[in-house]
């Protein structure tokens, strides 16, 4: 149970070195992810001038202020509250985004499935949980909006993050086949006879 | 009493910022309880920084979650209160409005097909503004609750029939615990609905999801399966966040309507760990904030 601090961007090597219940804290850019990006660049071929090779990419749909372009916000947002979303919806992306753009790391929440781990030890990835509902906290790791993509989207944009102290997130799924959702979901559908019997549930 | 519809476009507005920044004290004793209880050192860490969010978001004035969620408004307008009741779903829609844009606030909420976002949490039928009535002399209550799509995008509905029993609602529930697993952002509250409609039977179900912690079922059979359930699925290990550990849910809440005899429908419908809602009530003395 490693913890490991990475400034983006990072190498394949030092992502499979990640195993589950290691902890992850980023440092510099992350970018935001999120359905209606993903179905735009994988559905429908729209392209991002982002580079996302070795980067992590978090899903999510951040709370923003339109301000005056300045030095802190070059681009004319500031976050307001930028956290996460349930991966699950974008499982079938995992495999695009790393193969044709190279992402390393997947953050999020709830976990990603058996494609997506398969991605994962294929190609050098691995899935970092945050925890959702704690945008506040979350937030005040989030230094400043440095760019934003698809804009029209908004506020499913591309968006990107600098940021500092991102984290302890906790790797959850990783390069080696490790998944905490699958050993938790084995675990408990193993209880489920039992509670079920203890319900009274012929 | 006559309500000025003013004040309410105003706490329509006002109750959409404070649920999505202040957890009721309902659900913060509920964290206090199942912190003490947790066993697995992941899920008492994840616990931690849940508690630690909401102290943040608080210390900063900030939303407790980015997600926004569906705005839902639900009044309940008692005898002898005078409202024009166009005019009352208008405002709240207009308050409704004023806060996202103001705040400014994400709108989560999309057109479905076209998935256009008016950038004003509103569209065709939303938010949902449910009018009900009842008994309490010149008052007219007024409560929010911004529905975030992790728990909503995880809802159940099972024509069960009368053969297969209350055993066949135990075990559904159970299931859709079990198919949720992290992505509905637990420890949940999770509502059962039983009995009604299907339409109803759902309805019954997010009334449950929604209810206060530490309220109960009016109706004993519903009080007893909240008792049963909420230790049963509290069994399965899942987890906050579906890391593993003992807090998978609160509670389980249980809604209970009559039925057809030839029906035994059941409904599930979960709302995460940020489980945030907010009320107003107004009387002749005035508008009083709550949860």
């Amino acid at each position: 149970m490693a913890h490991h601090a990475f400034t983006m961007p990072v190498s394949e090597a030092l992502v499979r070195a990640l195993r589950v219940n290691d902890t992850v804290t980023l440092e510099g850019t992350l970018f935001g992810i999120r359905d209606a990006n993903q179905i735009a660049l994988y559905d429908q071929g729209r392209t991002t001038r982002f580079d996302l090779r070795g980067h992590a990419a978090m899903h999510t749909a951040p709370n923003v202020r339109r301000v005056p372009p300045s030095k802190q916000h070059p681009v004319g947002y500031a976050p307001l509250c930028v956290g996460t979303t349930t991966s699950a919806r974008m499982e079938r992306f995992t495999r695009p985004l790393m193969e044709q753009h190279g992402v390393r790391l997947v953050v999020g929440k709830g976990g990603l499935g058996a494609a997506s781990l398969e991605a994962f030890r294929d190609l050098g990835g691995a899935y970092l949980a945050v925890i959702g509902g704690t945008a506040a906290l979350e937030t005040t790791w989030v230094e400043a909006i440095e760019d934003v993509d698809l804009d029209d989207l908004n506020p499913e944009s591309l968006w990107k993050f600098r940021v500092r102290g991102f984290g302890p997130l906790l790797v959850a799924m990783d390069s080696h086949g490790g998944s905490l959702y699958a050993e938790v979901d084995h675990l408990a559908r193993g209880r489920r006879e039992g509670v079920l019997r203890n319900l009274g549930v012929k | 009493m006559k309500v000025d519809l003013a004040h309410v476009e105003d706490a329509a507005r006002e109750l959409y910022i404070r649920a999505l920044k202040m957890l009721p004290p309902d659900i913060k004793a509920g964290f206090e309880r199942i912190t003490a209880a947790e066993t697995n050192p992941t899920a008492q860490r994840v616990l931690a920084t849940m508690v630690t969010n909401i102290r943040v978001a608080e210390d900063t004035d900030n939303l407790l979650c980015q997600d926004t969620g569906i705005p839902i408004y639900n009044v309940t307008i008692g005898r002898g209160v005078e409202v024009d009741g166009v005019g009352l779903k208008e405002a709240i829609r207009r308050g409704c409005e004023r806060a996202t844009r103001e705040h400014p606030l994400r709108s989560s909420v999309v057109h479905p097909i076209t998935r256009l976002n008016e950038q004003t949490s509103c569209g065709p039928g939303v938010p949902p503004i449910h009018i009900d009535f009842d008994e309490q002399a010149d008052r007219l209550l007024l409560e929010m609750v911004p529905k975030g799509s992790g728990s909503e995008n995880n809802s159940w509905l099972r024509m069960a029939i009368p053969a297969e029993g209350i055993g066949a609602i135990k075990a559904f529930v159970v299931d859709c615990v079990l198919d949720a697993g992290g992505k509905t952002c637990p420890p949940t509250i999770v509502g059962v609905g039983v009995g009604g409609t299907s339409d109803l039977c759902m309805a019954l179900a997010k009334r449950a999801a929604t209810r206060p912690l530490g309220s109960r079922s009016p109706d004993p059979e519903g009080a007893a399966l909240e008792g049963e359930l909420s230790a049963a699925v509290n069994a399965l290990g899942v987890g906050p966040q579906g890391l593993g550990g003992d807090a998978t849910a609160f509670a389980v809440h249980v809604e209970i309507a009559a039925t057809h005899i030839t029906m035994n429908p059941v409904a599930v419908n979960m709302q995460c760990h940020s489980a945030r809602r907010a009320s107003a009530t107004f009387t002749p003395d005035g508008v009083r904030y709550g949860f």
